[in-house]
């Protein structure tokens, strides 16, 4: 029951933008029924989860042959499926209707209807991802999906930079895939099926095991955005439409978590250094990508970077997960895949919400330059509203959803502090976490402090207003759900917490859930007490001095007259982080020279641009390129000579046979 | 048990103002004034509670919401931690980690409030207290990595009370003090004392806490300043554990001890402040990440 609803569901938002195709470049029409659609979709899917989730004793899975050679279709939903289906759902029909109001059909008549169109597929292809339990019909839908995130991202791709970062995606994906084919095989090899996700036996040789282990974690840790896997992820973020950007981020990020998670899965007692790999690569991911998300001046590209950062903090928690399982401690399970499945959730709400009102902004203000923007707040209330409690929720500070789950997993790593044996570099990951915590409050004051903060830069920030309902509205339900899993998260910490005992091993002593670590109604206790006691503060200033307050400039230690380029910028706020880091990051600056005695006008630009692309991935993309044009010589172009090939081919295998 | 809360509520909320007022006396003695008198910040808050306010007319109500969202995590904070030998009011297991993090809270709400204004001087203010955060931040978590390791516990109260439970030949005390030391640096770091910060001068370009309140005035200063204390207070609380763990199983010659604890810290403080200059501003990193590497080493020396 509940698979099929959920393969009806696929069904349905997989076709929802193909009725458009017929109707015309500038009529809604079509839009209104791919939103129809995609809504109508989702809550089939939805409730296919709640049957799943109430009646886990049903058969949840569906198989048959199908006519290619390899593989069958054979889908299933478990309780860690479920976990990763429930953003794609919310978010292809949050973004659906965002849609309406951020890229209408009316306004787009170029390329709206081919967006809608490869938006149903990739979410389809994502839902299919997590449903898949056979390693053909995972990689078609891999692919599906990933072809699909290929056209949203270059919607526009009449814009140069686009077509660039439309590219290095693609090449960046196949490069995964390439490695999930190795995977696949390989798994198909050791398990002798190609049926998923059976574990693998104990007499798996130790090479195949570390063979299928490197490989899907570059498969899928090219898919999550882990640094330095990262390269395709900034620029593509940056440059999609705003709720492509939102759904790539919250959601088709989360695929590659998925793959990473069922990796962990294989082994039923892996070795501790493949935790090790995991809570390396999420510590590094988490530092490096919030200091770079720090540096930047572009809008969506701090989104993107942090992004990377969130990712790596998810990965910890698996990293925790891993050794808990290596070393025999449940808790440690519970807690790191808990706490990294709780964010992966709270992650695919917050960030769609910084996205979503990241393209307020810009649809408003006309830039996605940080230092261009300005005093939205009091021209955009409702979206700087929104948008802080984004900002907040994303740094993990209470009592908002970002903190529960990062709790969990800093509770994990304070327990193993305390463990007597030798695994106890684990702990060294919560210092680390302390650190990311802090740069990544750094990076969002400086977005939310400069963008909605002081005063308007340009006239087009000048004019910005609120967007209408259909914007607003997805917002506002994301918004609400970082709220309510951070003031009451029982529901959700239930809900991950049965995925998260799925990852037990025979014999492992039962452990209560997420719940029994933490005493949940304390949170909610401050957290409603802090709200209140600020509230009651705030309407005692407020009556006390009610007649009393006057407006006027910024004091500013007496300016008479601040103008707004006077205003600290977003690369000021950040320049003391970025310099710490430089030895990282690796900025850089084009300063002026002063040479004569009244130095004529000049120009200060800074930038931290992505050392990993720039200095190691495209170079290298060079000496390929080059190595592989000595083959071109075999290219002639000539049909004769190709037949010549066929034939030598013909003659090679046959003497060969 | 149940007498502690109201006194502990009353230390958390009567307290902090005095903790300057004592600070700045030492100070001023030690720069052969009379100074002003030990209670000038309650009266100064008087004074300020009944003001009115000017406001900038860039500001939303972030501006407004900042001072007062600070207040509250503040407080919050304060219920977490045990006050001298007695137990905290509110404790569970992990509570440590939402201590940090009200602070964070604090910090995001006080650097938006600065930002809100558009005035450049507060922005270098909000760019010094986020950046220098993100070194005492490690900080604390190597400290309260040892104290968890010690202590076997993850809630505050067991963890800063173990030096009263273990018995002392098994306290690792080099630990300990590399620990005390590194928490007194991130306390004047936090609190905006010399050598990092100068909370009396009004030179902008050099400031960090001052330069961010710039704009508020009246009741709102007033709160900024309360809730300031405050701090300084809550994180002299958590040190106070480290320096003078002791406990003599009455509750008022506890609660004294506690008292002479503070007072003796906030005169330490002057101390520091009297006899140090304020570090140039690029070298106050160094200085905590040489508090964060003093509490890693406090780790490591655990690991036996």
């Amino acid at each position: 029951m509940a698979i099929s609803l959920l393969l009806i569901s696929v069904a349905m938002i997989a076709l929802s933008g193909v009725p458009g195709l017929f109707f015309g470049r500038r009529t809604m029409v079509g839009q209104w029924i791919a939103v129809g659609m995609n809504v109508i979709g989702s809550a089939l899917g939805a409730a296919g989860l709640v049957i799943q989730y109430l009646h886990p004793e049903l058969s949840s899975a569906v198989e048959f042959g199908w006519a290619l050679p390899v593989g069958r279709f054979a889908a299933a939903v478990d309780d860690l499926s479920a976990v990763f289906l429930v953003p794609m759902l919310v978010i292809s029909a949050a973004g659906a209707i965002y849609g309406l109001g951020y890229w209408k059909q009316s306004r787009h008549p170029g390329n709206g209807r081919k967006l809608r169109l490869f938006w149903g597929i990739m979410t389809a292809g994502m839902m299919g991802v997590v449903l898949a339990r056979d390693g053909v019909l995972f990689l078609v839908a891999w692919e599906f999906m990933a072809l699909a995130a290929f056209f949203l991202v270059t919607t526009e791709d009449r814009k140069p930079a686009v077509r660039r970062v439309g590219w290095i995606y693609l090449v960046a994906t196949h490069v995964g895939t390439l490695c999930l084919l190795g995977f696949f095989a390989l798994l198909r090899y050791a398990t002798g099926s190609f049926s998923l996700w059976q574990r693998l036996g104990d007499q798996t040789p130790a090479a195949v095991a570390i063979a299928i282990f490197v490989l899907g974690a570059i498969g899928f840790g090219l898919k999550a955005g882990l640094m330095p896997l990262h390269v395709w992820l900034p620029g593509a973020h940056a440059n999609a439409p705003s709720h492509v950007s939102a759904i790539l981020s919250g959601v088709l990020l989360k695929t590659g978590v998925y793959g990473l998670v069922r990796l962990g899965m294989l082994l039923e007692h892996p070795p501790i250094w493949w935790g090790a790999v995991f809570l390396i690569a999420g510590s590094v991911s988490a530092i490096v990508g919030i200091a770079y998300a720090a540096g930047q001046r572009d809008f969506k590209r701090l989104l993107a970077y942090s992004s990377i950062e969130n990712i790596g903090i998810i990965t910890i928690g698996l990293g925790l997960g891993l050794v808990g399982r290596s070393v025999g401690r449940m808790d440690l399970v519970v807690l790191g895949m808990g706490g990294a499945l709780l964010h992966v959730l709270n992650h695919s709400l917050f960030k769609p919400l910084l996205f979503m009102g990241a393209g307020a902004v810009v649809h408003s203000a006309r830039t996605r330059e940080i230092d261009l923007l300005g005093g939205l707040g009091q021209r955009m209330p409702r979206t700087a509203a929104l948008f802080f409690i984004g900002a907040i929720a994303i740094c993990g500070l209470p009592p908002l959803n970002g903190f529960v789950s990062e709790l969990f997993i800093y509770i994990g790593l304070f327990k193993s502090s305390m463990a007597r044996d030798s695994w106890i570099w684990v702990a060294l990951a919560a210092p680390a976490l302390a650190l990311v915590g802090s740069l990544a409050l750094g990076a969002f004051v400086k977005l939310f402090g400069v963008v909605f903060g002081g005063t308007a830069r340009t006239a087009h920030s000048e004019h910005a207003h609120d967007p209408g309902a259909a914007m607003i509205g997805p917002m506002v339900v994301l918004a609400a759900g970082c709220v309510w899993i951070g003031i009451l998260p029982g529901g959700a910490v239930a809900f991950v917490c049965r995925a998260a005992g799925m990852i037990r091993w025979t014999g492992a002593e039962p452990s209560g859930g997420l719940a029994s670590y933490v005493p949940l109604w304390v949170i909610t206790t401050l957290s409603a007490g802090i709200l209140v006691i600020s509230a009651m503060v705030g309407l005692w200033v407020w009556k006390r001095s009610k007649g009393n307050v006057r407006t006027g400039l910024t004091w500013d230690c007496g300016y008479a007259r601040p103008t707004a380029r006077m205003q600290y910028g977003g690369s000021s706020l950040s320049q003391m982080i970025v310099d710490l880091f430089s030895w990282i990051l690796v900025p850089r600056r084009w300063m002026p020279k002063l040479r004569r005695i009244f130095p004529g006008s000049s120009k200060f630009r800074s930038e931290v641009p992505d050392v990993v692309l720039d200095r190691s991935v495209v170079p290298a993309f060079g000496v390929i390129e080059r190595l592989l044009a000595t083959i071109k010589v075999l290219q002639r172009g000539t049909i004769q000579v190709y037949l010549l090939y066929v034939l030598a081919t013909l003659l090679f295998l046959l003497l060969w046979a | 048990m149940m007498m502690t809360i109201p006194i502990h509520l009353l230390f958390l909320l009567v307290m902090p103002p005095l903790m300057l007022g004592i600070i700045n006396k030492t100070k001023a003695r030690f720069a052969g004034r009379n100074g002003p008198p030990i209670l000038q910040l309650y009266y100064d808050l008087f004074r300020l509670m009944r003001k009115g306010m000017v406001i900038s007319n860039t500001t939303t109500w972030v501006f407004r919401a900042g001072p007062v969202i600070t207040l509250g995590a503040t407080l919050a904070a304060g219920l977490l931690v045990p006050l001298g030998a007695l137990d905290a009011p509110v404790g569970f297991a992990g509570d440590l980690i939402l201590f940090a993090y009200l602070f964070g809270l604090g910090r995001f709400f006080t650097t938006s409030a600065a930002l809100d204004t558009g005035s450049a001087f507060e922005g270098m203010g909000a760019a010094r207290e986020v950046t220098f955060a993100c070194f005492s931040e490690p900080a604390l978590f190597f400290a309260f990595l040892v104290l968890a390791r010690l202590s076997g516990s993850i809630s505050l109260t067991p963890m800063l009370h173990s030096q009263l439970t273990t018995p002392l030949a098994a306290l690792p005390i080099a630990s300990l003090v590399l620990v005390a030391v590194g928490l007194f640096v991130v306390l004047l770091a936090e609190n905006s004392r010399i050598p990092v910060d100068d909370p009396n001068t009004h030179l902008e370009l050099t400031m960090i806490h001052e330069v961010m309140v710039l704009d508020h005035s009246g009741p709102l200063l007033g709160i900024i300043l309360y809730g300031a204390a405050m701090k300084l207070f809550v994180l002299s609380a958590v040190v106070l554990h480290l320096l003078l763990p002791v406990q003599t199983g009455w509750m008022a010659i506890d609660w004294l001890v506690f008292f002479g604890g503070m007072v003796a810290i906030s005169i330490a403080i002057g101390v520091v402040e009297s006899v140090m200059a304020r570090l140039q501003l690029r070298h106050v990193p160094t200085l905590l990440v040489a508090a964060s590497v003093l509490c890693g080493f406090g780790f490591i020396l655990m690991l036996r």
